[in-house]
């Protein structure tokens, strides 16, 4: 299975390009984690259901993504710094697809 | 003052399996936790999401764990401080510590455990720069008391079930209701959002959404804020601006214990016993690090284990003792129960 090279910029805006592997049930927020680009406990807190939005982030290229759903829909609501392409990292499961995506994380609240 | 064996701080599955394994070493044990009623994270955020990785149980909903827990500790007749957050520690010249909660309980006790998992569960605060400074004169992130409230101009904001539930009890005890949510669209329970509507329709409650307070004014208290709907701002007097956008944890006053953080969470002794770097004060589960550390469940049990072995050790310095299984030794209830395994019949054969 191939990995897929994605790019993140960090919460004090540098650019990071990461390698993610498409095989390994990874989301974007372990991703993220993976590469510690965000300290421990500031993401990823609810550890990956939708129910926190520390992992909240900006998609800034125009891949499709999965659909929003509805949990991840409610938490978006309720979360704070949200713009029109905030995704919770945690709800985007990585695939062969998704190569060259391009996100910023969210600030930490 | 609450006196006790091992001081437990955080009531999840960690800190409640503490209380067995101590109370197999006839430790006695209090726990303290900022919510009010014990699980942690499991009661509070997924009581009814399923966990795959507790041994021997292939699947287990997140309550149902913490329910067996409660029954597992029963007969170590465990205390509870439930619903208040332990601020301060104080080191006695024995040894021991004194921890005292946001209410002024006090708790004494020769060993503390830390098992507060990601930190005690604290209101989210909208990104609002002014907000701190209006904190208590004005702003509440919590409604303690709804009669603060009575006749005064109220701004709710937030779109969950306590956004709404509280938005409609109050609605009969203020004087006016604004509630403000970024969404057309509410998610609570059903009723809830028909109540808001009928309410709305009745102009009892105002309704501003999709919208977001941006700003809070006022000299000495909250004398109104500033929405932000739809590019327009919008400017509203009122007594009261209560966020109500759920809970989050934070590592919160343990962080200024003095004790070793790295990475949001506490340094242990990994090789040993869990200890911290000040002794006799422990950290399991979540909230501790060390090499190779992994947050789960069964790894804090693990590490509870380990960790009531050398506070006995600590306790009582010049008693031996050796891990004994329970299948040999049974459990004795600290409420004069015991279970053990039934002894064989020995019966001659004809």
């Amino acid at each position: 299975m191939q990995d897929i090279t994605i790019t993140i910029i960090d919460r004090e805006g540098k650019e990071h390009k990461v390698i993610a592997p498409t095989d390994m049930n990874m989301n974007l927020m372990e991703v993220v984690r993976s590469y510690e680009l965000a300290p421990e406990g500031t993401i990823g807190i609810c550890g990956g259901m939708a129910m926190c939005a520390s992992c909240q982030c900006y998609v800034e290229s125009d891949h499709e993504l999965p659909e929003m759903s509805d949990d991840e829909d409610a938490m978006l609501a309720e979360a704070f710094h949200v713009k029109d392409n905030s995704r919770l990292g945690c709800q985007i499961h990585i695939h062969p697809e998704m190569e060259g995506l391009k996100v910023e994380l969210a600030p930490e609240v | 003052m609450i006196e006790t064996d091992i001081l437990i701080i955080g009531a999840g599955p960690t800190g409640l399996f503490t209380v067995f394994e101590a109370g197999l070493l006839k430790l006695k044990c209090h726990l303290i936790d900022a919510l009010p009623q014990p699980g942690g994270q499991c009661s509070e955020i997924y009581p009814k999401k399923p966990i795959y990785d507790i041994p021997a149980f292939p699947e287990i909903l997140a309550g149902d764990l913490v329910s067996n827990l409660m029954k597992q500790i029963e007969p170590f007749q465990p205390g509870f401080t439930l619903g208040e957050r332990a601020e301060t520690i104080e080191k006695l010249e024995d040894g021991s510590f004194i921890v005292t909660t946001s209410k002024g309980t006090k708790h004494h006790a020769p060993v503390v455990v830390i098992a507060g998992g990601l930190g005690s569960f604290e209101p989210r605060k909208p990104p609002i720069k002014s907000i701190v400074d209006f904190e208590d004169k004005g702003v509440e992130y919590i409604i303690r008391d709804p009669e603060l409230y009575r006749d005064k101009k109220v701004v709710i904001s937030g779109g969950g079930d306590s956004a709404l539930d509280w938005s409609i009890f109050l609605a009969d005890v203020a004087q006016s209701v604004t509630l403000v949510h970024r969404r057309n669209e509410f998610r609570g329970a059903l009723d809830s959002v028909d109540k808001v509507q009928e309410l709305k329709n009745l102009g009892i409650i105002t309704l501003i959404t999709p919208a977001e307070v941006v700003d809070i004014f006022g000299n000495t208290k909250v004398e109104g804020v500033v929405i932000r709907q739809e590019g327009e701002e919008i400017t509203t007097s009122c007594d009261h601006f209560i966020p109500l956008f759920g809970l989050s944890p934070k590592l919160g006053p343990i962080a200024d214990w003095g004790l070793e953080i790295e990475k949001n969470a506490i340094k242990v002794d990994n090789t040993l016993d869990y200890q911290t770097n000040i002794p006799g004060i422990y950290a399991i589960g979540d909230v501790n690090t060390y090499p190779g550390k992994l947050k789960l469940i069964l790894c804090g049990f693990h590490e509870a284990t380990l960790m009531c072995q050398s506070a006995y050790q600590r306790i009582f310095p010049d008693k031996r003792y050796v891990m004994k299984y329970t299948t040999v030794g049974g459990v004795e209830g600290f409420d004069g129960s015991k279970k053990e395994a039934p002894k064989a019949v020995v019966k001659a054969i004809d």
